[in-house]
């Protein structure tokens, strides 16, 4: 399980490899190995150097509208980030962004990892349920976004009336500051069960059985079992289920702006939509601003990236 | 050996056959000639298909230029952010049909090019319509026809509540009928105050009917403008939604017959017509009686500029062809609500459509956003108004301390 997740962690690390045996093969010609190479170089050039570096370009600049088109924008130094962290705005996105990411990730985790320990033992239908549960990842989210919009309407929307059976006021799910951020967190946390239980699950059948076995024969209950048990080894698998999970919730925009636009008065604004909402959002884009706010973001990624790393080599040692 | 020397090649044709395809994105539209060829157009009516009578109506100005018009559609904003990166990119479009508001941003880049080089006198077309499209005293683009907003109204509800819809005159009317309209159970009025330049429009007809001034946000009647949707919002006279609607969701609410008034636009007239129930409309009212100035909406058709003069030529019949009295009668009616944005094409629209003579006059008292000499300002402008709209119809503040913030974020935008 730990040799699955190294291989993750080192893809580029095992090409080099390749193209080092292809050069001793072939005898000779360094350009031969550059030909091997050339595709990866090219891929990684166009499709993750030059947008990084554009998007550090785009942050340093003062590109207005005007700029932008001709293309003789100001250099601005880190001022464009200097403003950013000085808005009003960005402690509350940051608040925002810390809420939505750490309950978005407990919920997640917990709930994914309740339903997998679930599906671990075989019981007819238990295929069909799995699948079942899997739907989330499997809509595209400009459906799930518009659906969770409609059924948290305040007027007409089901969530409401359901709430109503029991007694309880309607709440303004998505047109009230206090409610929008915790709407978009239960639509997000909906969302990411699926992947964390696909995950948990098959780290769960790489548990060996006789593990099970003794923990049986030495009496061991079944809350004992999870705990001395089944969490401890998991535990290398929940590691990059989180980083996996923190990454691709750190950017979520889309069910956000589908469902609040980071509304109202900016009560659900994470540092992604705000992002969105300054380059594309309001019809007078803004990339500057934007793109240094994307550049915090993937330096925020990249910190618990390296946490991760260092976490897996003391493991590892 | 030899085979690997092969992969290797294809691996090599693989990624020249790539990065061509990047560059092509850039080099699309430079290699046809001038006459002839296949000249682009862009505009923001998705809902209008190829094959449509939009579409047909657009070709037929190719096929009279002699050409083949290749027309995208993309949504509002986005024609917008299309547009820019085209220009950054020099792959514009020969001919785009732009959101008024945004034209005058777009031509301050250098990216569009004058109506004047392209030959063409804009003195017919109404000063209010063409005044979107102004810069320094430069036409960047002429309408090709003008909309604004009305109050539509269920008249089935409106006869059960008991509200005549002529009584409905300034503010206080208003308000009695949307009292009377929710106590016979119905929801009074919906309207979108969507957190996007639709949601400014929207609000613009009440901003400038109560007597308030874009260049002061938080004057005392700008704050009695949003103080009126709130309190709609609190009474639960409109629902809460409309904090989220666009201008098609509040109209699909309207159509589903539980409401008595929704602000909207000229371009819902035949939905309106087909409606399961009787619908009719008023003008706006201002405060104090009378027609509210609504703001005019419509696309402005303008020249992106290109790096072969030559095509300017083609691009200027396609123009004409959309802009003569007659090409805005046409247009008005594929559309079945754009009104003609001269004297005359009015004229024409209104001898063969009768029944539409109303919107022609609210048209014609329409006002147009970027006017008041905001230009280049408006998206400045409306950016944090409707952000005090989204604060204080949603609860977060109170209308004041919303509409303070506003004037204090559009004060450092534009600098004045």
């Amino acid at each position: 399980m730990s040799t699955a997740t190294t291989h993750h962690a080192r893809p580029t690390g095992a090409s080099h490899g390749h193209s080092r045996r292809g050069r001793r093969r072939a005898q000779g010609s360094p350009w031969v190995a550059l030909a091997f190479a050339a595709p990866l170089i090219v891929y990684l050039v166009a499709f993750y150097a030059y947008p990084l570096i554009r998007s550090i370009d785009l942050s340093i600049h003062d590109y207005n509208v005007r700029a932008f088109v001709q293309g003789d924008a100001d250099f601005m130094g880190v001022s464009n980030y200097v403003d950013v962290i000085r808005n009003p705005l960005f402690p509350q996105a940051l608040w925002n962004t810390f809420l939505f990411v750490l309950v978005s990730l407990v919920f997640q985790y917990a709930l994914g990892l309740a339903l997998a320990v679930f599906f671990k033992r075989r019981f007819p239908l238990s295929g069909v349920l799995r699948a079942m549960f899997l739907i989330p990842w499997l809509l595209p989210l400009i459906v799930s976004g518009s659906v969770w919009a409609w059924m948290m309407n305040s007027d007409s929307g089901v969530v409401n009336s359901f709430i109503g059976i029991v007694g309880i006021d309607p709440v303004n799910w998505l047109t009230s500051p206090d409610t929008a951020l915790a709407s978009v967190i239960i639509a997000n946390i909906w969302l990411g069960i699926p992947f964390n239980l696909v995950i948990l699950y098959s780290g769960l059948q790489n548990i060996p059985d006789e593990v099970y076995e003794a923990a049986s024969l030495d009496g061991a209950g079944p809350w004992k079992v999870f705990w001395r048990i089944t969490f401890p080894l998991l535990r290398p698998v929940s590691a990059i289920t989180i980083l996996l999970g923190l990454v691709y919730t750190l950017k979520v925009v889309d069910i956000v702006w589908i469902m609040t636009r980071g509304g109202p008065a900016d009560s659900s604004l994470t540092l992604a939509v705000w992002s969105y909402r300054e380059a594309f959002g309001t019809g007078q884009p803004d990339f500057s601003p934007a793109s240094a706010i994307g550049n915090i973001l993937i330096v925020i990624a990249l910190i618990f990236g390296l946490v991760y790393v260092n976490l897996q080599r003391k493991v590892d040692q | 050996m030899h085979i690997k020397f092969t992969r290797a090649a294809t691996g090599f044709a693989g990624a020249a056959l790539a990065l061509g395809a990047l560059a092509g994105c850039s080099s699309d539209n430079s290699d046809s000639d001038a006459a002839g060829g296949t000249f682009t157009w862009w505009d923001p009516y998705p809902q209008h298909e190829d094959g449509s009578d939009w579409d047909h109506r657009v070709q037929a100005c190719g096929d009279e230029a002699g050409v083949t018009i290749d027309r995208t559609a993309y949504d509002t904003n986005a024609l917008t952010n299309q547009l820019l990166l085209a220009a950054q990119e020099d792959s514009s479009p020969d001919i785009a049909l732009l959101d008024n508001p945004a034209v005058s941003t777009l031509a301050d880049t250098g990216a569009l090019i004058g109506m004047d080089e392209l030959g063409f006198d804009t003195g017919d077309i109404d000063e209010n319509l063409l005044g979107a499209g102004m810069l320094d005293g430069t036409a960047y683009g002429i309408p090709i026809g003008a909309n604004t907003l009305a109050l539509y109204y269920n008249a089935d509800i409106l006869d059960e509540a008991g509200v005549d819809p002529a009584s409905v005159t300034d503010w206080d009317s208003l308000n009695t009928a949307l009292g009377k309209i929710s106590d016979a159970g119905h929801k009074g009025i919906t309207f979108a105050g969507i957190g996007t330049e639709e949601g400014t429009f929207q609000f613009l007809p009440w901003f400038w009917g109560a007597g308030a001034d874009l260049s002061e946000l938080n004057s005392p009647e700008a704050v009695e403008a949003l103080d009126l949707w709130v309190s709609w919002v609190d009474n639960g006279w409109a629902p809460q939604s409309v904090i989220q609607n666009s201008q098609n969701s509040t109209w699909e609410e309207f159509l589903d017959g539980q409401t008595g008034f929704v602000e909207n636009g000229t371009w819902q007239v035949n939905s309106a017509a087909d409606a399961s129930f009787d619908t009719g409309y008023i003008t706006l009212p201002a405060k104090d009686g009378g027609a509210a100035p609504a703001p005019t909406g419509g696309e402005l058709i303008v020249a992106p500029a290109q790096d072969d003069e030559a095509r300017y030529d083609v691009s200027r019949q396609i123009i004409e062809c959309m802009t003569t009295p007659e090409g805005f009668v046409d247009t008005a009616e594929t559309f079945a609500y754009y009104i003609p944005p001269t004297k005359e094409g009015q004229d024409q629209f209104a001898e063969a459509n009768p029944d539409l003579e109303v919107w022609v006059d609210a048209v014609r008292a329409a006002k147009a956003r970027t006017g008041d000499n905001l230009g280049t300002d408006y998206p400045l402008i409306s950016e944090p108004l409707w952000t005090a709209v989204q604060a204080a119809t949603s609860g977060a503040m109170s209308s004041q301390d919303a509409l303070d913030a506003a004037q204090a974020d559009a004060e450092a935008a534009t600098g004045r």
